[in-house]
């Protein structure tokens, strides 16, 4: 990571289900290059040995009680479905 | 002489609402008509249930009249930031993905809110998805600073904290990952709280940087941060990233404890960048402490330089992760032009989401990406646990430190809103503080020449709240900087 390593913004904008215009693409890649430049300085930081942080505190796993509790009720559930049919959400066809 | 009446406190409203002096109706009443006085100028709210508040305050009254008011919030108009879930409700995140989108439950903070008999009147604008530090990036147009309306209020929270700086809300909830409670409230003239982490659950707030997000209150003072925190405070199981930890009567706490403390004045807080007006605004409050025989100690947190960088890593790779479920299937936008599934997922992401969440999830996505997981992401993991160690390396030394909120007072709507990275740099005096989890809030200690107010920020030490709200509380007590309202 010494030189800024070059976004391809065709390839990361498909891995995000982005469907972008050119001029996004074009404008995006030039505000993210400004973004990756600034960030290349992390480069100067000493991290032998160091731990990664994924939380500020230690979390333990928690546990609850299986206990049934009432849940959503459907027609709560698929109140903000796009779009329903016979209390199951509606999709475009998924197998040939 | 008291504030006008929508200018004032929790603790004065809740007190002449207990010696039958006005009724939460009528309280409630005054809220709506200065909320349609000064809406169509500042834009705080993105929705608003005049009937279902009317409901909510006769039901304070009635509970009053049968002697079972629930506190001091009893009857008190509270206004969240549309992020947060009131069932029923509209819950947007100011973004066209959840325009019409109605949350089917309470987040945690709404019940508990209305467990205390607030009156929930509105849902708050914001920068899309909390992204942002001026609001400007809200897809229902931008909220106006009611110190100049030509000014934005910060963000992300702007809403939250415009609101109640105009008078139409009594005290809000926003949220905050990199400083979006503290920068809008030190823009706006306000007390804004960023609890520790895991203090307040999360359960119900819509997630943007899950290891970051935090919800807290805006009050006009500290003595109103420690209610508001006090109602919303505690373990829920629904959050697994909530801790279990005693929760003391912060308003209570103001009273017993008592400085001198020792503070910190980090260094690399005050360099370039930052304005010679709020500078010495902090500079000021800086030689009150002293002079109330606080013990003064310059400390160093040696990483602060890279702090928004690892942010901007750590923050978008989260985003990243936590947006993909906005996918057009189950809820949210679905757009009207695909041909197949992943053409559903393309384009109602496309179409649903605004600039900023497009650019964070792209950086995010690429952080993650293989092949540069290790060169940014862990990377980013690694610096942030350096610059955790940098604030409990000061606290050996020092009770809490001091340093300015945000490096600029409130900037012009448009201004910085071109240039990402520009807007980025409001944040640096606040990022620091999320990756490391700690409580910290920002309230007023001054005005620059123009009149607008200048935010100073207190860090405190992990679960530590009661001790930071009494540092801050022993300043606002010795200055009248929260008596003083915009013209409206």
């Amino acid at each position: 990571m010494s030189q800024p390593a070059e976004l391809n913004i065709d390839r990361v904008a498909e891995l995000s289900r982005l469907a972008l215009t050119p001029e996004e693409k074009t404008r995006f890649s030039a505000q993210l290059g400004s973004i990756l430049g600034h960030i290349e300085q992390l480069t100067k930081v000493d991290v032998t040995g160091i731990e990664p942080t994924a939380h500020a505190f230690p979390l333990n796993n928690v546990w609850a009680a299986d206990v049934a509790q009432p849940a959503l009720a459907l027609s709560a559930a698929l109140r903000n479905a796009p779009a329903q049919r016979d209390h199951m959400i509606v999709v475009p066809k998924v197998v040939d | 002489m008291s504030a006008p009446l929508h200018f004032q406190t929790i603790a004065e409203l809740s007190a002449r609402i207990a010696a039958g002096q006005i009724s939460a109706l009528e309280l409630t009443q005054a809220m709506i008509a200065r909320t349609k006085a000064v809406e169509p100028r500042v834009h705080a709210f993105n929705s608003f249930d005049e009937a279902d508040a009317l409901v909510q305050a006769a039901a304070s009254d009635a509970r009053r009249s049968a002697g079972q008011s629930a506190g001091a919030l009893d009857g008190i108009p509270v206004g969240l930031k549309d992020v947060i879930a009131v069932a029923g409700q509209p819950l947007t995140a100011s973004s066209k993905m959840l325009a019409n989108f109605v949350s089917p439950y309470d987040a945690t903070v709404t019940q508990k809110l209305k467990g205390a008999g607030a009156v929930l009147h509105g849902r708050l604008n914001c920068d899309e998805f909390a992204m942002g530090s001026s609001t400007e990036n809200s897809a229902f147009g931008p909220t106006s600073n009611p110190w100049d309306l030509t000014r934005t209020p910060g963000g992300s929270s702007g809403g939250s904290a415009a609101a109640l700086s105009a008078g139409a809300a009594v005290a809000t909830l926003g949220s905050d990952t990199g400083g979006s409670i503290r920068q809008p409230a030190a823009l706006c003239g306000l007390v804004g709280l960023k609890p520790t982490y895991g203090l307040i659950s999360r359960y119900g707030l819509i997630a943007y940087a899950s290891s970051l997000d935090q919800i807290g209150p805006f009050a006009r003072t500290v003595e109103d941060a420690a209610i508001m925190l006090g109602a919303i405070a505690g373990h829920d199981l629904r959050d697994s990233t909530s801790f279990k930890t005693e929760i003391p009567d912060y308003r209570a706490e103001l009273k017993t404890r008592r400085g001198p403390w020792k503070l910190g004045i980090p260094k690399e807080y005050f360099g370039a960048g930052l304005d010679p007006e709020v500078g010495a605004a902090v500079e000021k409050a800086i030689a009150f402490y002293s002079s109330q025989g606080c013990e003064i100690r310059e400390v160093s947190l040696p990483h602060t330089q890279y702090c928004l960088d690892t942010y901007y890593i750590i923050a978008t790779a989260e985003a990243s992760s936590n947006l993909a479920r906005y996918d057009g299937i189950r809820y949210g936008h679905r757009t009207s032009a695909a041909k197949d599934l992943l053409d559903v997922y393309q384009k109602s992401r496309a179409e649903g989401f605004g600039d900023e969440v497009k650019r964070r999830i792209i950086l995010g996505t690429y952080v993650l990406s293989s092949g540069y997981y290790d060169a940014y992401y862990l990377r980013a993991q690694k610096v942030r646990t350096l610059i955790r160690q940098d604030f409990l390396n000061a606290y050996r030394e020092v009770d809490a430190l001091i340093t300015p909120t945000s490096p600029i007072p409130a900037f012009k709507l448009g201004e910085k809103s071109a240039d990402p990275l520009a807007m980025y740099l409001c944040d640096i005096y606040t990022i620091g503080v999320n990756l490391a989890g700690l409580p910290a809030l920002s309230l007023p200690c001054g005005f620059t020449q123009n009149g607008l107010p200048i935010g100073l920020q207190l860090i405190g030490q992990p679960f530590r709240e009661a001790d930071l709200l009494a540092t801050a509380h022993a300043y606002e007590q010795a200055h009248g900087w929260n008596t003083q309202f915009p013209l409206l």
